[in-house]
């Protein structure tokens, strides 16, 4: 960035240049929307400018039970990888931890999980919850939209269900839906009882928003906190019934008696100890890779979202589904430099903002649904050629904030979106004034470890929850619909294997078995490679000092 | 040569975000101290990527990246300035001569409850919490907060029972802990407001009516049919009634 430029409330000269057209429309724009896209046009636009769609950057995954399916690169260099651990270097007969249910991953699919199982007469202390960073570092916390839940008179659980199969293009699992969207108003309830606060009005019912592709508006949220909310009632529970956990604890490997699953390997990050876990039930709750930044994209997701529960249950068999199919979150931030690729909020366009061109011009209703509206952003920066180009390079629209008080009011932006605001705060914008430059991010794993109504997976003792599960949002989720995956399906889990716990399922053996037949299929299919998965955590060391390391200590 | 496609341009422009920076072609540069050695950075990072930059690999203090988690509370001073500020490594751009250290942990006390047994009243946080009544109103915990909350406000209504502001004051609590950390009177501002706020959501708010009848509705079977009606629907049609559907919109 030159020494020279000048900046002006927050914006280099030549970007408030592209503000002033903005603004010069906003009037004539102000509660008109440009038409919705026909299912052609959606059509057309995806296969243009998705990620997913466009040519390139995937490929077949060679061995396992999806052998042939297309996934992104970088998920089948961490599925065609070897194992972390030599097949000799452990003693798994030396057990640390023996539990009925162990659960890998605090956000609130694996919190909840926790939780209903505690409720359904598992001992407390037969429970085990392990996190890769701390308990609630998981990209549940970052929600900031909202959770769905059809519970207003106008709604019903149907006209959720046919929103979230229209959302997925219709390839989501039928029964894994209904179940979706039957708890839902179930879990808003509960968590209500619990003491998390969603917004509400005068009369005190909850004051409801739409999302992209939904409807009807049926957007529970907590400010632009909602994950936050949601996560620290659930933790804060979680901790009062003193349910045993560890943190800076990834799993780096399943253990299983050939087919069954029967525990997990542990590793502690800071002191590089092993730790064997026997466990009757696992469930994975790790959430999704944004951390592999697909395709080259920036991310919203928190620092762990790896896939590492995703590689570990491939290897020991588990299948896979929607595995081609990611999503870009339309509205990611473009600048400044600091905050590239975090989230702002969908609601944002739900209580009023428009994406806008540079030219001041509306080109997508903002509603369409997330793949839909990311394409079009896409399309018009770098095929139309009217986005803006920052100090940096990268490439954006506007998302015309302003409108949301013209829309909803003065001072309505501060109390539903005080995340947002203090963030551009921090960096000398100030969004209800200004417009915010936006290109979309990678957000969410569509698809995942195949998954039926209560989190079953294909292999016995392993059950799945939340982001890392595949099935339920098919090649697309909708706005909403992922905090409320992660907790219908986390309790959910956390009953089934309560269930299967009870009915006196004995411990396994533990064994490795797994990877050795792992092995001899990368061998089989001739992958020659040193790559090792899961990946734990990514590597953002600069350039320089990493050209300089040296390993003597 | 070929014409880079689409996406290639779009990894070409974020590859500074999505593999870690490299050095050449920066021209502006601020030197930081982390933990008191120096470090020279270039000038528009976070003190998180200035820190990845410098050559450190984060296990503790990282997590969301994105100001929601608390993880990298960070303590800072500028050369020349008593003053020790607070902030999230992660939501703060480096400035020239920052001594800075980060708190991963903060070894605060936490009260356990069952929250289906307490009574609505501002005794129960005083029970839990006795020390809020220690306050000396030196508002360091404000000072301290990130998130640029009024800690010293909401804990003066905890005393005084007032659920209502502890509540509005404290919503937008990350738990951090950098208020804990620096209380003379060692009161755990985050904990005492994860209490109230839960007390307040159970029993402070009115029971919301649609939910429940909803809940109501469904476990009785209300839906069953029309579930039914609609999961034996072709592809065609069902995409037929998307279509509809979508036609009937709310929007705002």
């Amino acid at each position: 960035m030159g020494k020279e430029m000048k900046y002006i409330r927050g914006y280099p000269e030549y970007m408030r240049e592209s503000i002033a057209l903005v603004e010069k429309t906003r009037e004539k724009r102000a509660g008109k929307l440009p038409p919705q896209m026909t299912m052609d046009g959606r059509e057309e636009v995806l296969n243009l400018c998705h990620p997913d769609y466009a040519p390139g950057g995937k490929r077949a995954i060679s061995i396992g039970p999806n052998e042939g399916d297309i996934a992104p690169n970088e998920v089948v260099d961490l599925l065609e990888a070897w194992s972390l651990i030599g097949m000799d270097e452990l003693d798994l007969d030396n057990i640390d931890y023996d539990t009925d249910i162990l659960i890998i991953g605090g956000g609130l699919a694996g919190t909840s999980a926790a939780l209903l199982a505690d409720d359904s007469g598992v001992a407390t202390d037969r429970i085990l919850l392990t996190n890769k960073l701390r308990h609630g570092d998981a990209n549940s916390i970052m929600a900031q939209g909202g959770t769905q839940a059809a519970d207003r008179p106008n709604d019903s659980p149907i006209i959720h269900y046919i929103d979230t199969l229209g959302g997925g293009h219709f390839t989501n699992k039928p029964d894994v839906v209904k179940a979706l969207v039957e708890d839902a108003p179930k879990v808003i309830k509960w968590l209500s009882e619990l003491g998390a606060i969603f917004d509400r009005d005068e009369g005190g019912n909850f004051t409801e928003l739409s999302g992209g592709g939904a409807a009807r508006k049926r957007m529970h949220a907590c400010e632009d906190y909602t994950g936050l909310e949601e996560l620290r009632v659930l933790r804060d529970e979680f901790r009062n019934r003193k349910i045993p956990f560890l943190e800076y604890s990834p799993v780096i490997e399943l253990l299983t008696d050939g087919d069954r699953v029967t525990g997990a390997v542990l590793f502690n990050l800071e002191t590089g100890e092993y730790k064997i876990v026997r466990a009757k039930a696992v469930i994975l709750a790790t959430g999704g890779l944004g951390r592999l930044h697909v395709r080259g994209f920036p991310t919203t997701n928190h620092y762990g979202a790896s896939a590492d529960g995703l590689v570990i249950a491939y290897r020991a068999g588990a299948k896979l589904r929607d595995m081609d199919s990611m999503q870009y979150h339309p509205t990611g931030a473009a600048y400044p430099q600091q905050i590239i690729g975090l989230l702002l909020t969908e609601k944002l366009r739900t209580s009023g903002a428009q994406v806008i061109n540079g030219k001041g011009e509306a080109f997508v209703f903002p509603l369409e649904p997330r793949d839909v509206e990311a394409s079009a952003i896409i399309r018009e920066c770098y095929i139309r050629d009217n986005g803006i180009t920052t100090p940096t390079g990268m490439r954006g629209v506007w998302l015309d904030t302003p409108l949301i008080e013209i829309v909803k009011g003065e001072g309505y932006a501060q109390s539903a979106f005080p995340a947002m605001v203090r963030m551009f705060k921090r960096f000398g914008i100030d969004m209800t004034e200004d417009p915010v430059l936006i290109f979309p991010t990678l957000h969410y794993q569509n698809g995942g470890v195949e998954t039926d109504p209560w989190g079953r997976t294909n292999l016995k003792g392993l059950w799945v929850a939340g982001e890392i599960s595949g099935g339920v949002h098919g090649k697309n989720r909708l706005m909403g619909n992922s905090t409320l995956d992660c907790v219908v399906f986390g309790r959910r889990a956390g009953t089934s294997t309560a269930e299967y716990i009870n009915s006196g399922e004995p411990a396994g053996k533990m064994t490795l078995e797994h990877v050795k037949r792992y092995n001899k299929m990368l061998k089989g299919a001739r992958i020659k490679t040193d790559r090792k998965s899961p990946m734990i955590l990514p590597d953002y060391r600069g350039k320089m000092a990493l050209a300089r390391m040296i390993d003597v200590f | 040569m070929e014409e880079k496609s689409v996406l290639e341009k779009i990894a070409e422009a974020n590859r500074p975000v999505t593999t870690g920076i490299d050095g050449r072609g920066i021209e502006n540069w601020v030197t930081i101290y982390i933990m008191g050695r120096a470090y020279k950075v270039p000038a528009d990072l976070t003190i998180m990527q200035a820190m990845e930059f410098a050559g450190y690999r984060f296990i503790r203090s990282c997590g969301c990246r994105a100001g929601f988690c608390g993880a990298c509370a960070t303590i800072y001073r500028k050369e020349g300035d008593y003053k020790l500020k607070g902030v999230l490594a992660c939501q703060t751009r480096v400035e020239d001569g920052m001594y800075l250290v980060q708190i991963p942990f903060a070894p605060a006390e936490k009260a356990t409850y069952d929250i289906d047994k307490e009574s609505y009243n501002g005794a129960a946080l005083l029970k839990y919490y006795p020390e809020i009544a220690r306050c000396v109103s030196c508002n360091t915990c404000t000072k301290a907060c990130p998130q640029d909350l009024k800690v010293m406000e909401y804990i003066n209504a905890a005393v005084r029972g007032d659920f209502e502001t502890v509540v509005e004051e404290s919503f937008d609590c990350i738990q951090c802990g950098l208020c804990a950390i620096r209380c003379p009177a060692e009161i755990v501002h985050y904990n005492l407001a994860q209490l109230a706020r839960r007390m307040y959501g159970k029993y402070g708010l009115v029971e919301e009516k649609n939910v429940k009848k909803r809940v109501e509705e469904i476990e009785g079977g209300k839906y069953e049919k029309e579930f039914k009606k609609v999961m034996g629907l072709s592809p065609d049609e069902l995409k037929e009634v998307y279509v509809d559907q979508q036609k009937t919109r709310e929007v705002y």
